[in-house]
């Protein structure tokens, strides 16, 4: 079934993604990305790896540190849950034992939210991260899906949209570089890698 | 002989205990290769599970929740407040997590642990997201105050949830506490004083009430949760603290009395969750909420009998 949308797109549509990643952006970080999908806009910056660990960490492997920075104001439980999601998603892709003992600092500053924020920054996150050369096993994908009160999938909602649907998913997904590995590393079981979900957050009833 | 034989078991013992200190991955694989933990349980089986209603008996409804070790206390405290302009008919829920220093080794005093907002935000928007509680029910606009046109109030829910002890699995527990608080919810009378605000009502006040006596609060479909950790094939339902902290993958799942699907929660982690692991997970989960809802209405049928 067909659902319209007030700007326009297929269900299936993303919005118009603006990507940027060089020192050109924040000259003082080892990496940096800017990251839009339309309106929503989240800058973000790396730097690292720089020698020590927290107490609490393990030194054995590097460890990453995740700050969130909204566009006002202090940061609350929303931020705090956001920085735990996007830690736990980072440590995942990157290869933490080639550089022990050190720190890796990621910091996200959002410019913009009209909707999708938390993988638009992952987005951003992971560019940043490829800009600073800091080794990784894959890439990640980051997108929203919403489900209206008929059970349509839409992709990619605006903030107007999010408040309007019953429900709404975050998905991360692996990304892998196919023309290194050989064609049989790419399965794990029956599935290819691919369609292993990294990182999920839902919001509202789905059946 | 006897001496030989007392010397043999302290070693073997040590021995099991200094591997499991060093190479505690490798000793939990061991266990996993023979589809057992190292407490004794299945893969997919919970740890025991106890609720206790009225624990505090100065709040308005207050529970008591044991799984395992991890225990979580929850009180609610009703007041009358103005709604927002926004929705002027509805009341509010707010939901508080606190981990206080006695329940872990690695929560220090003064600082919030890093834990207590995430938890509390995922149990905000699980309890909103089920639509567990009609906010419309907690207005105070219509019935016998329909005549006061100029009227203005609703209750609000204050929940706190304290973590006495943390032992894997806090999302969990700290989910039954407050849905056990809120079935155990008594919402109290209020009545009109002289200059025209609504109070509540302390004993036997002459005072007219606004609405009826107390009353328990509806509630729609009941979320529940069950904590997985995927660990290369293996599936671990409802993990201690030492399994969290070891196998880093969690996924948590909320489906509520009516079978669906609240909250797919899963931060990260090196394990891919695949559609076959997802299913196993939903399935366990439906295990578990039919387990809990069993325990919930026991322990509400008590309490009714009592009173």
């Amino acid at each position: 079934m067909e659902t319209d949308r007030p700007d326009s797109q297929t269900p299936n549509q993303l919005r118009p993604l603006a990507c940027s990643c060089s020192c050109s952006i924040l000259h003082r970080s080892h990496g940096s990305a800017s990251w839009a999908q339309r309106e929503t806009k989240v800058l973000a910056a790396v730097y690292g790896p720089k020698a020590g660990t927290k107490k609490n960490e393990n030194p054995k492997k590097a460890s990453i540190k995740v700050i969130w920075k909204p566009k006002t104001g202090q940061i609350g439980k929303v931020e705090k849950e956001y920085e735990m999601i996007l830690k736990r998603t980072l440590e995942s892709i990157c290869i933490r034992t080639i550089y022990p003992n050190t720190t890796t600092l990621v910091i996200v500053q959002i410019v913009h939210d009209d909707g999708v924020l938390l993988p638009c920054a992952i987005n951003a996150a992971c560019v940043a991260l490829v800009d600073a050369r800091i080794p990784l096993k894959h890439l990640v994908v980051a997108i929203c899906c919403s489900i209206t009160d008929s059970g349509c999938i839409i992709l990619d909602p605006t903030k107007d949209q999010e408040e309007k649907m019953k429900a709404f998913i975050n998905l991360v997904f692996p990304n892998t570089i196919v023309s290194v590995l050989p064609e049989g590393s790419l399965q794990e079981g029956s599935e290819t890698m691919a369609h292993g979900i990294m990182t999920s957050i839902t919001q509202g009833a789905m059946s | 002989m006897g001496l030989s034989n007392a010397s043999e078991d302290l070693s073997s013992e040590m021995e099991v205990d200094a591997f499991r200190r060093l190479f505690p991955l490798r000793y939990f694989e061991r266990h996993l290769a023979e589809s057992i933990r190292p407490d004794g349980r299945p893969l997919g089986k919970a740890r025991e599970t106890s609720i206790f209603l009225g624990a505090v008996a100065s709040a308005n409804g207050s529970a008591l929740v044991k799984i395992g070790s991890t225990t979580m206390l929850t009180a609610i405290k009703m007041e009358v407040m103005t709604p927002s302009l926004e929705s002027p008919d509805e009341g509010c829920l707010a939901i508080d997590f606190h981990m206080p220093p006695i329940c872990s080794p690695i929560v220090r005093p003064g600082r919030p642990a890093e834990a207590s907002p995430v938890v509390s935000k995922q149990l905000s928007d699980t309890i909103s997201s089920s639509r567990m509680i009609d906010l419309k029910e907690l207005s105070l606009v219509g019935g016998k105050a329909a005549w006061m046109a100029y009227l203005n109030a609703a209750f609000s829910i204050m929940q706190d949830i304290y973590c006495l002890d943390a032992d894997g699995a806090l999302f969990d527990a700290a989910l039954i506490s407050a849905v056990a608080a809120l079935s155990h919810l008594q919402i109290p009378a209020v009545a009109m004083n002289d200059d025209g605000k609504i109070v509540l009502v302390s004993g036997e006040d002459g005072q007219k009430p606004v609405n009826k006596e107390k009353r328990k609060l509806t509630l729609r479909s009941i979320p529940f949760s069950l904590t997985c950790i995927l660990h290369k094939n293996y599936i671990l339902a409802d993990p201690t603290a030492e399994e969290e902290s070891i196998m880093e993958t969690h996924v948590t799942i909320v489906l509520d009395t009516s079978g669906q699907l609240i909250s797919l929660y899963k931060p990260g982690g090196p394990a891919l969750a695949y559609t076959s692991a997802i299913q196993d997970c939903v399935g366990l989960t439906g295990q578990r909420v039919k387990e809990l809802k069993s325990y919930l209405d026991k322990e509400n049928s008590a309490m009714e009998v009592v009173v």
